[in-house]
C-alpha cells in the first residue's frame, strides 16, 4: 500500500480502491452474464421436444465455447480496436495489443466476451430442432467473430452510430446484443423453413417437452440480467456509480415485471387462458426492451416500456407464426429482435435526459431509429448471406428422417433421456 | 381362469386397489394409458389454440380363478364408480393356461390364493 500520510499517497490509494471496486463489480457481473447461458439452454430445451434435447444443450455449450475463442482471436479487435472509417475497429489479433481504460484490460475483455456469446446463443433457439450441427458450429463462430463485433463497433466501439450529433444510445445492448441475435435468427429461420408438421394448411402447436425447464430458464435469465444491465455501468466506485447501478437494478426489474404482466393479460384476453409459455416470453420481452435505456429512463418509464414490450410480444409471436408462417420454436425473433428494437426506440421517447416525452425534441428518437434500422439491415443481411452460403455448401438442414426421429440420436448418437 | 382388465379413472386407483385387496385380490398389474374419445379439451401453446381428445386413465389387469371373478368385478364396480360419464370399463376374457415360473405349477394352482 501507498504511504497515506501524504496527500499524493492518499489520492493514489483512493484511486486504487476505486479501481478495485470497479473491477470486482465488472468481474462479478460478467459471471452473472455467463450464467445466462444456462438460462438460454433451459428455455430452449424446455420449449422444444425431448428428442432434440441433447442437440440444443450441445449448441448452447459450444456457441459459448467457440464464441469465447472467436471473440478473443478476432472479434474483440473488430469491436473495440481503433476506429476505421466508423465501420470497424482495427483487428487486435489474440488481444495482443490489449485495451486501455479505467479497469484492467482483461476485466473488460471477459465482460465483453460473455456479451458476444449471448448474441450467438440467441440464434440457436430460433433455429432449433432442424439445423445441421456442423453448420451451427460454423455460423456461431462467424457471428461472434465478425457479425456481432462489427455492429457492436458502430454502437460501443467508437463507430458511426456513436458519432452521430445525438449519439445512438444502447446502454447494455437491446440492439447491440439482443436484436442482432434475434435478426440473425429470423434470417436463419426463414431460410431453414418450418419444422415438419408445423404448417399444413393451418398452424399447428408443437408443444415443448418441459415447461418446468422453460420456467427455470427464464428465472435464471432474469437473475443474470442483474449482471447484464447493472454491469454495463462498468464501474461501481463513488456515489454517482452506486446510484446508477442501483437505479439500473430497479428499472431492469420493473420492466421485467411489467413485461410479464403485459404478456399475461394480453394472452389471457386474446386466447381465453393465462398461458405460461407466452407469459415466460413476456418476462424476457420486458428485460430485452429495458436493456437499451435502463440507465436513462425513470422507474415509471421502465414500467411503461416493459408493459408495452410484453403486449407487443404476444402480437409479434402470433404475427411471425400465424401470418408470416415463420417457425421460431422459442420466439427468439420476437423476444430479442422485435422487443429489442422496440426498447431501443423507446429510449428516444422516455430518456429523462434526451427523450421526446421529457421535452428534448425528436433528435434522440431519430438517432435511435437510424441505429435500429441500420443494425437490423446489417444483421439480417449478413445473416442471410451466411446462411445462404452454408445452405449451398455443407447444407443447413438435417434430412427428413433425422428430423422426424430426433437430432439427438442421428446427429449426436446420444439421447438426453434414457 | 379369467383375465380381468379394467380401465378406470386415475383418481380412483387407490380405492380400487383397496377394494380388490379386501376381496383377497392382492396381485395386479397396472399402467397409465391414454385414449381417444369424444371429450375435447381446448389447449393453447404459445398462442396456437388447438384441441386434444386425449383422455388419461389407468388400466389394471389380473388373472383369477373362475370362482373369484364375481367378487373381483363387484369390488371394481363399487370402488371405481363416481356416476359421471367416463368411469371406465371392465373386460373379462378366458385364459387358456398359466404357469408359475419358480415351481412349474400350472392352471389354478399357479394362481395366488389367500390361505
Amino acid at each position: 500500500m501507498e504511504d497515506i500520510s501524504t496527500i499524493e499517497g492518499l489520492a493514489r490509494t483512493t484511486s486504487e480502491i476505486a479501481t478495485s471496486a470497479d473491477t470486482i463489480w465488472v468481474l462479478l457481473t460478467a459471471a452473472l452474464v455467463f450464467f445466462m447461458q444456462a438460462g438460454f439452454a433451459y428455455v430452449e430445451a424446455g420449449f422444444t421436444r425431448a428428442k432434440n434435447t441433447t442437440n440444443i444443450l450441445m449448441k448452447n455449450l459450444i456457441d459459448f465455447s467457440f464464441g469465447s475463442l472467436g471473440f478473443f482471436v478476432l472479434g474483440f479487435g473488430l469491436m473495440f480496436g481503433t476506429d476505421l472509417f466508423g465501420f470497424i475497429g482495427t483487428p487486435n489479433l489474440l488481444f495482443s495489443k490489449g485495451w486501455e481504460g479505467s479497469i484492467p484490460a482483461e476485466a473488460f475483455l471477459i465482460f465483453q466476451t460473455v456479451f458476444a456469446a449471448t448474441a450467438a446463443t440467441i440464434v440457436s433457439g430460433a433455429m432449433a430442432e432442424r439445423t445441421h450441427f456442423a453448420a451451427y458450429v460454423i455460423f456461431s463462430i462467424v457471428i461472434s467473430m465478425i457479425i456481432y463485433p462489427v455492429s457492436g463497433h458502430w454502437i460501443w466501439g467508437g463507430g458511426w452510430l456513436s458519432q452521430l450529433s445525438t449519439p445512438f444510445h444502447d446502454f447494455a445492448g437491446s440492439t447491440a446484443v439482443h436484436s442482432v441475435g434475434g435478426w440473425i435468427g429470423l434470417a436463419g429461420t426463414f431460410l431453414l423453413g418450418p419444422r415438419l408438421g408445423k404448417f399444413n394448411g393451418k398452424t399447428n402447436a408443437i408443444p415443448g417437452h418441459n415447461l418446468a425447464y422453460g420456467a427455470l430458464g427464464v428465472f435464471i435469465l432474469w437473475f443474470g440480467w442483474f449482471g447484464f444491465n447493472p454491469g454495463s455501468q462498468l464501474a461501481a466506485a463513488g456515489t454517482s456509480n452506486t446510484k446508477a447501478i442501483a437505479h439500473i437494478f430497479v428499472t431492469t426489474n420493473l420492466a421485467a415485471a411489467a413485461g410479464t404482466v403485459g404478456a399475461l393479460v394480453t394472452a389471457w384476453i386474446k386466447f381465453g387462458k393465462p398461458s405460461l409459455s407466452l407469459t415466460l416470453n413476456g418476462s424476457l420481452a420486458g428485460l430485452v426492451a429495458i436493456t437499451a435505456g435502463c440507465d436513462a429512463v425513470s422507474p415509471s418509464g421502465a414500467i411503461i416500456i416493459g408493459l408495452l414490450a410484453g403486449i407487443l410480444l404476444v402480437f409479434s409471436v402470433t404475427l411471425i407464426e400465424n401470418t408470416l408462417k415463420i417457425d421460431d420454436p422459442v420466439g427468439a425473433s420476437s423476444v430479442h429482435g422485435i422487443c429489442g428494437a422496440f426498447g431501443t426506440l423507446m429510449v428516444g421517447l422516455f430518456s429523462t435526459s434526451t427523450g421526446l416525452f421529457y421535452g428534448h425534441g425528436i433528435e434522440s428518437f431519430l438517432s435511435q431509429l437510424y441505429g435500429v434500422v441500420a443494425v437490423a439491415a446489417w444483421a439480417l443481411g449478413a445473416g442471410f448471406l451466411l446462411f445462404l452460403t452454408l445452405k449451398h455448401t455443407i447444407g443447413l438442414r438435417v434430412d427428413k428422417r433425422v428430423e422426424e426421429e430426433g437430432l439427438d440420436i442421428y446427429e449426436h448418437g446420444e439421447a438426453a433421456y434414457n | 381362469m379369467k383375465k380381468i382388465e379394467a380401465i378406470i379413472r386415475k383418481t380412483r386407483f387407490e380405492e380400487v386397489k383397496k377394494a380388490l385387496h379386501e376381496a383377497d385380490i392382492d396381485f395386479l398389474s397396472y399402467w397409465d394409458v391414454r385414449g381417444v374419445g369424444k371429450a375435447k379439451q381446448g389447449r393453447i401453446y404459445r398462442g396456437v389454440v388447438y384441441d386434444t381428445s386425449i383422455i388419461e386413465r389407468t388400466m389394471i389387469s389380473f388373472v383369477v380363478r373362475d370362482i373369484n371373478v364375481e367378487k373381483a368385478v363387484n369390488a371394481i364396480l363399487q370402488s371405481a364408480r363416481t356416476g359421471e360419464i367416463g368411469d371406465g370399463r371392465i373386460f373379462i376374457s378366458p385364459v387358456e393356461q398359466s404357469y408359475r415360473i419358480r415351481t412349474g405349477e400350472s392352471g389354478d394352482e399357479s394362481l395366488y390364493i389367500k390361505e
